[in-house]
């Protein structure tokens, strides 16, 4: 990489919210390397893009920060990064200053701390369209002047406007070797602080900048949506719409993705022999991941509702919202964002609570991150609602889409509780930091809506050809081998390995309804909660009887279970651990096997819990 | 009117705070309290001296958060942060 002369390494810093992500997404489109910085979990983003010159770039996108005396792990490692602190990670040679055009006062305050480091710099004023509709008029050459450096106008949303970026990226040389950080940096002491303030506020008169006033638009959105009472009805009006739109609206697609793969299956069946290959292929590989792969509908909807509102400024408003209420057990309105992205995933959920400072506050996030129904989850809430859940509809709502509801609302409810009494546990301590930017409002950009989902899209079809594709094909093997012996009664699965493992299980399991086969599928469940949908395809398409083959696997557990074994298994879910990767996320996250063994053990002391209650309510009251 | 975070200067109580305001008045800021890491973030993102507040928003029962205007930009803050901002 190095070998190539021509290759400039530039970083963007800025205040969060300021627009640096749009701009990133601008110049490097799809080309983009997201990882983490060596022996800490901050996400490193990096993007290639070359000029019309042919030089390449190396674009890294730094966390957000308003200062370079860090509060948090991200901020830090801005910090280090632009002081080339940081192991095999080379000092940049350029760093490009985001500041949102119409909130300049602290990008500016951030660009006085950064010149200090003796890197080349270029600000750039993003969303100048926006300023410029707002009247803003600024004198750039005066700012660049004071300054001491460029600084230019970018558009990040609209194509084209980081062009006069990359012409001044061109000016400049790339050094000869990475630029030393300077003698003696000390972090800024509070008065340099306020004196940066002074200086900005001085050089911002020069230029002609007036602080914007708040539009009327705004003043009057946040007079609904931030008052106690309408704000808290619309926000959970609104993530119940998110949770109806999420099955109604995926259905057609996943009956589509259901027909091709029972359709592949078929055609494979048909076109090999009988043998151990065609089994592998159809049982194995396409009926196990083809089950898993059907809930990308449900996830892209999910995830799209997630990243737009994230975009629209709303979500730290419900942040601000939730603050008292997640106060009360102990939690930080910060954490609010870290959990709603568990949502989706408990893995970057884990990972967004770096921005908590407190870390008492941090960790009792992480511990009840996994709490939050993730999508993973999902594929097997879907699978049994729509198995023992009749489809019916109330008015507006619909039975399906409540229940999942009720789920989810069990996740939150019983956060708050384990969260509550781990307040009780450590004490109580009230010093929780919640100093949270509330941006103005804005449409969520198209462009960068596309390229997230592309990004949770790509991860989600990865597991599914990866480890979930290599799960199947294992489960495959121990539910086929050994061959049932000569004049066997049952199905061949029940002499197999993971028949015999899954009987031995069903012992522990069978106070709370669990069959073998769920047993079976709750092994490499483990590995991945959405395999235990998959297995559960396997087990049966395996257990013989070529009707149990063809009819989906809904409508197969419906009648082989009871409905409380079903509601039980509903229940497990909600609490179960059965993930390794977060589990090895929490280690790292919290440097040792405390915590992720504390969050097994209580994890599954809860869902052993929930689920004997659950299965024998049901028994009693179905009786 | 001192700029200078300390606590060794620390006004009596019956100085003017932040949190003393209603939803909707507006006032300057004259210091900010104690020098921790609260402090510091608070001054970082505006909160000096001579710098113009409005009170946006607060959240029932007991005005904790709050969401107050400085420089152009909102901040949501719990009550004992914006207890820390001592008003002109």
């Amino acid at each position: 990489m190095s070998a190539e002369t021509a290759e400039l390494r530039v970083a963007l810093v800025g205040l969060p919210n300021c627009g640096k992500t749009a701009l990133f997404n601008r110049l490097t489109g799809s080309r983009q390397k997201v990882a983490n910085y060596p022996g800490v979990t901050v996400e490193r983003k990096e993007g290639i893009f070359a000029a019309a010159s042919g030089r390449r770039y190396r674009l890294l996108d730094l966390p957000g920060t308003y200062s370079l005396k860090p509060t948090t792990l991200d901020e830090a490692i801005t910090r280090d990064v632009a002081l080339g602190r940081v192991a095999h990670e080379p000092r940049p040679e350029t760093i490009v200053l985001v500041a949102d055009a119409t909130h300049l006062p602290l990008s500016l305050r951030l660009a006085l701390e950064v010149r200090r480091l003796g890197l080349p710099m270029v600000m750039v004023l993003n969303m100048s369209d926006v300023a410029r509709r707002r009247g803003f008029a600024i004198d750039r050459e005066a700012l660049s002047r004071e300054l001491g450096a460029p600084v230019l106008e970018t558009v990040a949303t609209r194509s084209g406007g980081a062009d006069a970026l990359i012409a001044e990226l061109e000016r400049l040389a790339v050094p000869a070797q990475p630029l030393a950080s300077p003698a003696g940096w000390q972090e800024p002491t509070a008065s340099e602080v306020t004196a940066t303030h002074a200086e900005a506020a001085r050089m911002l008169e020069l230029a002609g900048y007036r602080e914007p006033l708040r539009s009327r638009a705004v003043a009057m959105a946040d007079r609904i949506l931030m008052n106690p009472f309408a704000g808290m009805l619309i926000l959970a009006t609104l993530l119940f719409f998110v949770f109806q739109a999420v099955f109604s609206w995926a259905a057609w697609p996943m009956d589509l993705i259901d027909a091709g793969v029972t359709a592949l299956a078929e055609l494979v069946r048909g076109a090999l022999p009988d043998g151990p290959l065609r089994s592998l292929l159809a049982d194995g590989v396409i009926a196990g991941v083809g089950s898993v792969i059907v809930f990308l509908p449900q996830i892209v909807i999910l995830f799209a509702f997630i990243l737009a509102l994230e975009d629209s400024g709303y979500l730290p408003r419900a942040a601000y919202l939730l603050d008292r209420v997640m106060g009360s057990v102990g939690l930080s309105g910060r954490a609010f964002i870290p959990l709603l992205s568990s949502f989706a995933c408990a893995i970057p959920g884990i990972m967004a609570t770096r921005t908590i400072p407190n870390l008492r506050d941090r960790i009792v996030t992480i511990l009840v991150a996994p709490l939050m129904t993730c999508s993973a989850r999902l594929p097997v809430y879907a699978l049994l609602i729509a198995a023992f859940i009749p489809q019916r509809d109330f008015g507006v709502f619909n039975l399906q889409g409540l229940v999942l509801f009720v789920l989810y609302f069990a996740g939150v409810a019983s956060a708050l509780l384990v969260a509550w009494v781990a307040k009780l546990i450590a004490g109580g301590q009230s010093n929780h930091l919640l100093m949270l930017e509330l941006p103005d409002y804005q449409w969520p950009n198209l462009r960068n809506l596309a390229l997230g989902l592309w990004e949770k899209t790509r991860v989600f079809l990865a597991r599914a050809g990866g480890i979930i594709l290599a799960l199947m094909v294992l489960l495959w093997f121990l539910s086929t081998y050994p061959a049932p012996p000569v004049g066997a009664t049952g199905p061949a699965i029940e002499y197999s390995f993971a028949g015999q493992l899954g009987k031995a299980l069903a012992i522990v399991l069978a106070p709370i309804g669990f069959n073998w086969q769920i047993a079976i599928a709750l092994i490499p469940g483990l590995a991945a909660r959405e395999v235990a949908v998959g297995a559960l395809g396997t087990v049966y398409a395996l257990s013989g009887d070529e009707e149990a083959v063809s009819t989906a696997l809904s409508s197969v557990i419906a009648s082989e279970w009871g409905l409380a074994t079903g509601l039980a298994l509903l229940a497990w879910y909600v609490f179960a651990p059965q993930c390794l990767a977060t589990l090895a996320v929490v280690r790292r996250e919290t440097n040792g096997w405390r915590y992720p063994l504390l969050m097994l053990v209580y994890l599954f002391a809860l869902a052993y819990l929930a689920a004997f209650v659950t299965y024998r309510v049901t028994l009693a009251v179905a009786a | 009117m001192s700029a200078d975070p300390s606590r060794a200067d620390a006004p009596p109580d019956s100085h003017r705070r932040l949190t003393m305001l209603a939803v909707g008045d507006r006032a300057r800021v004259a210091l900010v309290l104690e020098d921790d890491p609260i402090s510091r973030r608070l001054i970082e993102v505006g909160f000096v001296p001579g710098a113009a507040i409005e009170v946006i928003a607060s959240m029932w029962p007991a005005a904790d958060p709050l969401a107050i205007r400085v420089g152009g930009s909102t901040f949501a803050l719990r009550r004992h942060e914006a207890e820390r901002i001592v008003i002109a």
